[in-house]
């Protein structure tokens, strides 16, 4: 059991450390690649799929610009900018959640469990009834409540320290509070349409344009590059605090950048599309399962949650009779798996 | 290996909120030696730890690196001299024993650095260091106190710092995986001179391994320097406030301290 | 001699607790006024009274004539979900149990959704009854289901497994209530009603309706008031002191979800009152379980009424329904609890 002097290392010990981790990369690339392919695929049967299929050859011509008959609004129009919102919103909202994951140390402690989709969601929908605003002044007001609300759980939780459980249950009376402030205004709005009050409650793709796609776009160029070079710091703070402090890693710093970066993308999202259910809370959790533990999960999560909002989506659209939100078909999928994460919980809290 | 990094703290008050806990202490550490700190339940012994480490800042006074105020100098910088390992760190679940000791190269890559071959060396050593070779592949949930603990003195070692501190490692061990993780220590000093600080909660155990006792009492230093000479009857009686006995360890030679309570009187020697 | 000295506390203990007892009867009696008086029409005393001696109407009669059913479903609503999270709370042994938390109240609404959609239930005056049934029924599958859930795995039912497992079920059934609702424009509007909890419905015949259900959960939460407290001190203490355990458990929840379904058929989800009256009452009247329920049950009233009368008043003209003000209310309350609680015991 004593510890072998040794000055020479020997080189199996090497060996088996550098395969191991070549062993990893692989598995960790094979990954990404077979994501991105299935996203692809997703995305090309969301442009075909619909009340009329249309070949990859006319799809093609669309998305290159020419007036296809038919084609150039069904799809350039009607299932293109939609297709485009879904990859983009599952990015944000897997990058976002995964990001809280990590950094809280706890798969509970996702945006939308803790309130911050709620937060983003309220405001939205007062400033679309009660103000009556629209376009980016929209996405403004819901970044504003979502970094509001993730600091008023911050300041709720903090007794001497914050811990992940105390956080998580302060979040979800947060979320009560603020659903009921959701619910109320649209029990207010002008009629009650309840297509347009699920966008606000679980969340719809349905009407997406080109110009909700654009703020949505941008929140992910700026907040994904953040996010991504913080991603080493971000790995090693799953150590505990005093560890990532002792391997130099600043940690407040660090999570005050990673907060802003991943409220906004969240917030951003929430304000394209309303709270899609349990994305952000799935991904991390689906992306360490297939990767496998250790490793940066940020890319892979953003795949994740991408090709969930696409393949969600279009199961709500036509793979049961009727046409339901995105968010009806995620949140019955989600709700499982919540439950699955409730009965393994340890006392530790476990992480991702 | 030779180490001529300092650490050293003077005037130093911490404390959290309020409250103080450590107020006006001077302490120069030993380089190349183990020194062990001591004293009863809240006495400041962690909060030094972490304030040297500079995990907190200090309210008033400074802990100087090779010279230098810790707190100003770059974090990364620091995390190549001075290691440090924390009472209760976090595994995350299903984590290797090689992929937890290779998060110790953090502080030796850049933001696009790829990981480097002497990457794959620093994490190999440490693992051959600490016998923790043969669980490389293996989760760390799956092992047990002692053998983690070992693993994260690796994850420590393959930082590489001339520095290492660590609070409490032997705490929830049982006393075969306490004298293991001890050893282990004593080993890594004895090879390459890495100065070695640490809380402990066994007298003896420090007593009979570290060069060089600190004696904490409310905050303040009692008293410091090799075991003969500050861990006598006297210094415990005020420093725990417990009636004892010191006598000499019959297998070490360092000084042994036996409580004596209410129920035992003083036998006959 | 020490006997008396020891008892005597005791006794100051009881008079103090009638006294807040006293005092809280007064307050309910005072927001019961408030309520048939205050709204978008103010009305004075006289035309509060004046039906009851047979007077002509007016509009002002009118009014008071529609609060009644209203104060009395709001009294009666907020007694019963105060005992109901009583009793929640005892049985769980988990300071965070309540039907809003546990999802049950989403349960009833799914029920009841289902039984419209599917089996043509509507409005008829005979399928009201059969309609809190049917709430009643999905309160308690769903409130047995989220137990089990809790409890399954490690460390039992913690609070927050037990909270999680509540909000997990009750995404889940919400996603499952619009699945239902969604393709069935008829009943899109009577489904609405279901999602915010209200009493300004209210009539007389929805008091009638659910009358039975509140008045045997009552009798099964006194019943089983003693037991609970044995319950309180461990499975295996209540045991050894005699209690069937199993039968007491059992009773005790079956009359906290009449008590919650009956409110839920009548008033829809209303949140947070059955977490927040028990604690505020434990602070008054100590962890007995026999004087708690008595004041949950009128603390409750109070809550809920003056809940009721604070949404006329902040939205005027329009109304701000109860279940929204209660969820506003309760959650920073909520909040202090989760606080106030020690991390390990989470």
């Amino acid at each position: 059991m004593s510890a072998q002097p040794s000055s020479a290392t020997p080189p199996s010990t090497l060996e088996r450390v550098r395969t191991e981790r070549r062993r990893r990369r692989v598995r960790r690339t094979v990954t990404v690649l077979v994501l991105v392919v299935l996203i692809a695929a997703g995305f090309y049967a969301s442009l075909a799929i619909g009340h009329r299929v249309y070949s990859a050859g006319e799809i093609w011509r669309v998305v290159r610009g020419q007036q296809v008959p038919g084609a150039s609004f069904t799809v350039g129009t009607l299932r293109l900018p939609r297709a485009v919102l879904a990859v983009l919103v599952g990015c944000c909202f897997g990058l976002g959640g995964v990001t809280f994951q990590t950094m809280l140390r706890n798969p509970l402690a996702s945006p939308d469990i803790i309130g911050i989709s709620a937060g983003a969601s309220a405001a939205a929908v007062v400033a679309i009834v009660l103000l009556g605003l629209s376009g980016p002044a929209v996405s403004v007001i819901a970044i504003l409540a979502g970094l509001a609300v993730a600091l008023a759980i911050y300041l709720l939780s903090y007794r001497k320290g914050v811990a992940g459980t105390r956080l998580i249950l302060v979040g979800i009376g947060v979320a009560a509070m603020l659903d009921s402030v959701t619910s109320y205004v649209l029990s207010r709005a002008a009629q009650w349409d309840l297509q347009e009050a699920m966008r606000w409650l679980t969340g719809s793709l349905n009407g997406a344009a080109w110009g909700d796609v654009r703020p949505v776009l941008v929140a992910l160029l700026v907040g994904g590059p953040l996010l991504l070079a913080a991603s080493r710091d971000l790995t090693v703070s799953q150590l505990g605090d005093d560890s990532a402090a002792a391997l130099g890693v600043r940690v407040q710093r660090l999570r005050l950048v990673v907060v802003i970066a991943a409220v906004g993308l969240v917030a951003f999202a929430t304000a394209a599309t309303g709270p899609i259910a349990f994305v952000a809370f799935l991904a991390g959790p689906i992306a360490a399962r297939i990767v496998g533990p250790g490793a940066s999960l940020l890319v892979p999560s953003a795949l994740v949650g991408a090709l969930l909002v696409v393949v969600s989506d279009l199961v709500g659209q036509w793979a049961i009779g009727t046409r339901f939100p995105v968010g009806v078909v995620t949140g019955v999928l989600g709700a499982p798996y919540l439950i699955y994460l409730v009965v393994r919980t340890q006392r530790s809290g476990g992480s991702l | 290996m030779t180490t001529d990094h300092t650490l050293a703290a003077s005037g130093l008050s911490a404390g959290y909120g309020d409250r103080s806990v450590i107020e006006g202490l001077d302490l120069e550490l030993v380089p190349a030696r183990i020194t062990a700190i001591i004293g009863a339940n809240a006495c400041g012994k962690s909060t030094l730890l972490r304030v040297l480490s500079r995990l907190l800042a200090p309210t008033s006074g400074q802990v100087l690196l090779d010279g230098t105020r810790i707190h100003r100098l770059p974090a990364k910088q620091v995390a190549r001299t001075l290691g440090l390992l924390p009472q209760s760190p976090i595994a995350p679940e299903g984590i290797t024993v090689a992929e937890l000791v290779s998060r110790g190269r953090h502080p030796h890559q850049g933001l696009v650095a790829r990981w480097s071959a002497a990457d794959d060396e620093a994490v190999a050593e440490a693992l051959d260091a600490t016998g923790t070779a043969a669980l490389a592949e293996r989760p760390v949930d799956e092992l047990s106190g002692g053998q983690r603990q070992r693993v994260w003195i690796a994850m420590a070692l393959a930082q590489r710092t001339d520095l290492l501190l660590l609070d409490e490692p032997t705490t929830f061990l049982d006393v075969n995986h306490q004298v293991e993780v001890l050893d282990l220590l004593t080993d890594l000093n004895a090879r390459r001179g890495t100065t070695i600080v640490m809380v402990l909660h066994d007298l003896n155990l420090a007593a009979r391994y570290a060069d060089h006792l600190v004696l904490m009492e409310h905050g303040r230093i009692h008293g410091a320097g090799a075991p003969g000479e500050v861990f006598t009857a006297e210094a415990v009686r005020t420093v725990f406030g417990l009636e004892n006995r010191v006598i000499r360890d019959p297998v070490s030679g360092s000084p042994m301290m036996l409580p004596i309570g209410r129920h035992h009187g003083v036998a006959e020697d | 001699m020490t006997a008396s000295s020891t008892l005597a506390p005791l006794r100051r203990g009881r008079r103090t607790r009638l006294l807040w007892l006293l005092g809280c009867l007064a307050l309910l009696a005072a927001l019961a006024l408030a309520s048939v008086a205050l709204g978008s029409r103010q009305v004075g005393l006289e035309d509060i009274l004046s039906p009851l001696r047979g007077m002509p109407e007016g509009f002002d009669q009118a009014a008071v004539a529609k609060r009644m059913p209203r104060t009395v479903l709001a009294l009666v609503g907020g007694a019963g979900l105060g005992i109901s999270g009583c009793i929640m709370q005892g049985v769980t042994r988990n300071p965070l149990a309540d039907p809003g938390i546990l999802g049950v109240n989403t349960g009833a609404t799914l029920a009841v959704v289902i039984a419209m959609a599917v089996l043509g239930l509507g409005n008829g005056s005979g399928d009201a009854r059969t309609m809190v049934w049917v709430a009643i029924a999905g309160a308690g599958a769903t409130a047995v289901g989220v137990y089990v859930i809790g409890s399954l795995g490690q460390g039992g039912a913690t609070p927050l497994k037990l909270a999680l497992a509540g909000a997990a079920t009750s995404a889940a059934l919400g996603s499952l209530v619009t699945a239902v609702v969604l393709p069935r424009g008829d009943i899109a509007e009577s489904a609405r009603s279901w999602q915010i909890g209200g009493v300004g419905g209210a009539t007389w015949a929805t008091l009638h309706q659910i009358w039975p259900f509140l008045l045997v959960g009552l009798v099964l939460a006194l019943v089983t008031a003693r037991g609970l407290d044995s319950l309180a001190l461990g499975d295996e203490v209540a045991a050894g002191l005699g209690e069937h355990v199993l039968a007491t458990r059992l009773l005790a929840a079956l009359g906290a979800v009449l008590l919650c379904g009956a409110v839920t058929a009548a008033c829809g989800p209303i949140g947070f009152v059955g977490l927040v009256v028990p604690h505020a009452c434990r602070l008054l009247v100590g962890v007995g379980h026999r004087p708690l329920m008595v004041f949950s049950g009128v603390v409750g009233a109070c809550l809920l009424l003056a809940s009721d009368v604070l949404g006329r008043l902040i939205a005027r003209p329009e109304e701000l329904d109860v279940g929204i003000v209660t969820a506003l209310l309760g959650a920073p309350f909520f909040i202090a609890i989760v606080r106030r609680q020690k991390v390990k015991a989470l």
